[in-house]
């Protein structure tokens, strides 16, 4: 029993980086229309910078910095790259962001090095006891920032004006333009806020652990996870990343008791079995939208 | 007809493969160039000639799905994967510790490998039918990660993670090519083995993109419920782009690993899928021609950018400083291409060729 909450905990932890992840894919995807393979580079870029910031400030101040430089970088590749391919097919547009991805990331490859960073955060991988079982304190506040982030989105888009634009864009672009919104602010900021999730989940990732090269296939998980939660569902993004977390987590402490197939490097590959799986049933995700066909 | 290259006199002249004059010179030069070239060069260029057209062959099927059927694909690596290692079991040694069934003939394995990856081709096929356009990406996305992971744990046929196994044994009709010869080294004679095969799989692959079923492909293409409409049927022609592309990526898959002669089963990962984009994407989409040539780039860059690295010395000399800058280089040419010129190599040489075509009234 303790084993098994143990797990879970450790999935939540794991899926509220998936969720951030999946929350800065759909977001993208909402107002452009585009996948965007770019979040791996945002993300490792977030923990790069964290990792030399922290050795001249506080790791709250660097974490502050790194996400908001990883926004502004989120802000100069939309309006480089993206913004002149407005119109375009989108499959072009999501090719141009795995161009990105590769450009950025190997520019920041050169700042990891080989070693493994340390990001200098205040709990590595210290257990502390809650209602009777031991957990690793990071996933605690991995999933207590998640949810405060997640908390946080939702009133933006709820409550604030710029929000309300840009679920107007994201429903349709063209009324939204007639209607004075500026979808060039919209794209930006969509840009803005996915890399800024990316860079807090590639801290949350380094957190106790340490960053290297091979970090970023890491972030490629969260494309299961929106397929399963639906393109353009920002919830079925959040619900979708901490289940496919817990299933991994799971399967980690289980899997190798039922078949020994299911050890070690499966859990890399499960995200994307049960994205098969579910995709076979419903083409959509499971809160995505119906795509309606006009001929 | 001198002078008047556009009159044609019968329909057979119209439809012919290459029906202009200039065509035939261009086509015939190059061919008679390409010929010539193992005759001529160092061995290592032709190593890098020898994969640029082995991987021709599978841009080539990735251009089948992609450009020409609009079904975008993220997983050619994996079926690329399916040739190298159905080719490299059928021909590998029966005694050795993994798989082998030791026929070494190389129609025979070449097309078990490009038929092995169209059977799994087609068993994909009903996602596609089912899913559109950045679903069926992440999907196919998915099945790259799915191979990865069987490939590194199938130790038995894939040799396992760090190991690897042989690759294919080539012998044609009883001549071993991959050892040096009276006539030709075995570089010279993968050099034309590839040459040859890549010039009967591109001309195929012309005919079958401008036949019936390649028209309906366009067709689904451009708008896939119009195209169910006027009568294509989706599931049957989505099957048969992916079962096509796939046999293209077997053969290739195949015929890489022969080069370098080992194979590696973390190699098939989603570099080596988005390298293959690159390349229908530098090529030109929806093109042969441009396959080729972007497949020619793609596999040359490296050793352009350390040629270029001889002559400005831009960051750093060590080998990790090399491969990264080659990264770079490769992604900003993927979006540099995409964002200034989207029809690729081929566009360019659209470009060149009307400018030439109207000179010296080209304006």
């Amino acid at each position: 029993m303790t084993e098994l909450l143990q797990s879970i905990v450790r999935g939540l932890g794991q899926g509220s980086i998936y969720a951030l992840l999946a929350l800065g894919f759909v977001i993208i995807y909402k107002s452009m229309r585009v996948i965007s393979f770019a979040q791996p580079a945002f993300m490792l870029t977030g923990a790069v910078l964290v990792s030399y910031f922290v050795s001249s400030v506080d790791f709250f101040l660097a974490v502050l910095l790194a996400v908001l430089l990883a926004a502004l970088l989120g802000v100069g590749v939309e309006r480089a790259a993206l913004r002149p391919m407005i119109g375009k097919p989108v499959f072009v547009i999501s090719i141009i962001t795995l161009g990105v991805d590769i450009v950025v990331r190997n520019v920041v490859n050169r700042y990891i090095g080989l070693d493994v960073r340390q990001v200098g955060d205040p709990w590595g991988l210290q257990t502390t006891g809650l209602f009777g079982i031991d957990v690793e304190q990071r996933h605690l506040v991995m999933f207590g920032t998640t949810m405060v982030l997640v908390a946080a989105l939702f009133a933006f888009f709820r409550y604030s004006r710029i929000g309300l634009a840009m679920r107007a864009a994201a429903y349709d672009q063209e009324v939204a333009l007639a209607q004075g919104v500026s979808v060039g602010t919209v794209f930006a900021l969509s840009w803005a806020i996915a890399a800024a999730l990316a860079a807090v989940a590639g801290v949350f990732l380094s957190i106790g652990v340490g960053l290297d090269q091979n970090l970023w296939i890491i972030a490629l998980k969260a494309l299961p996870v929106i397929i399963l939660g639906g393109l353009d569902s920002l919830g079925g993004a959040v619900i979708a990343g901490l289940v496919v977390g817990v299933a991994e987590a799971l399967l980690g402490s289980y899997g190798e008791d039922v078949s020994s197939v299911l050890s070690g490097e499966f859990a890399l590959v499960s995200p994307y079995i049960l994205m098969m799986l579910v995709l076979l049933v419903r083409p959509y995700g499971l809160f995505g939208t119906r795509e309606v066909e006009r001929v | 007809m001198r002078g008047r290259p556009e009159l044609y006199t019968s329909y057979r002249q119209e439809l012919s493969l290459l029906n202009t004059v200039p065509k035939r010179v261009w086509v015939g030069a190059i061919l008679a160039m390409a010929l010539l070239l193992p005759f001529m060069l160092q061995d290592d260029v032709l190593t890098l000639l020898a994969t640029g057209f082995a991987a021709s062959i599978g841009a080539i099927g990735l251009n089948i799905v992609t450009g020409y059927a609009g079904q975008v694909s993220l997983g050619h690596a994996f079926f690329l994967g399916l040739g190298a290692y159905t080719a490299a079991a059928v021909s590998g040694d029966e005694d050795a510790r993994v798989i082998g069934f030791g026929i070494t003939e190389l129609p025979v394995w070449l097309l078990a490998a490009g038929l092995v990856a169209a059977l799994a081709g087609a068993i994909v096929a009903p996602l596609a039918v089912r899913l559109r356009g950045l679903y069926l990406a992440i999907v196919t996305l998915g099945l790259v990660f799915i191979g990865e992971f069987v490939f590194k744990e199938w130790s038995e046929l894939t040799g396992g993670q760090g190991v690897g196994r042989q690759a294919a044994v080539p012998t044609l009709f009883g001549q071993r090519l991959d050892t040096d010869g009276e006539m030709f080294t075995e570089i010279q004679k993968l050099y034309l083995l590839m040459l040859v095969l890549l010039v009967i799989f591109a001309v195929l692959a012309r005919n079958f993109v401008r036949s019936r079923s390649g028209r309906a492909l366009a067709a689904v293409r451009d708008r896939d419920i119009a195209a169910a409409v006027i009568g294509v049927n989706l599931t049957r022609y989505k099957m048969i782009a992916f079962a096509a592309s796939s046999f293209y990526a077997g053969v290739a898959g195949a015929l890489v690993y022969l080069i370098s002669g080992y194979i590696e089963p973390t190699s098939f990962n989603l570099l080596l899928s988005v390298q293959y984009i690159a390349m229908i994407l530098i090529g030109g989409v929806a093109t042969i021609s441009g396959s080729i040539m972007g497949a020619m780039f793609v596999t040359l860059l490296p050793r352009i950018t350390d040629e270029l690295q001889g002559v400005v010395p831009l960051l750093g000399t060590d080998a990790t400083d090399l491969a990264q800058v080659r990264a770079i280089l490769y992604g900003l040419l993927i979006i540099g291409f995409l964002i200034f010129e989207p029809r690729g190599l081929y566009g360019i040489w659209i470009r060149i060729r009307n400018y030439w075509k109207s000179w010296p009234f080209s304006y």
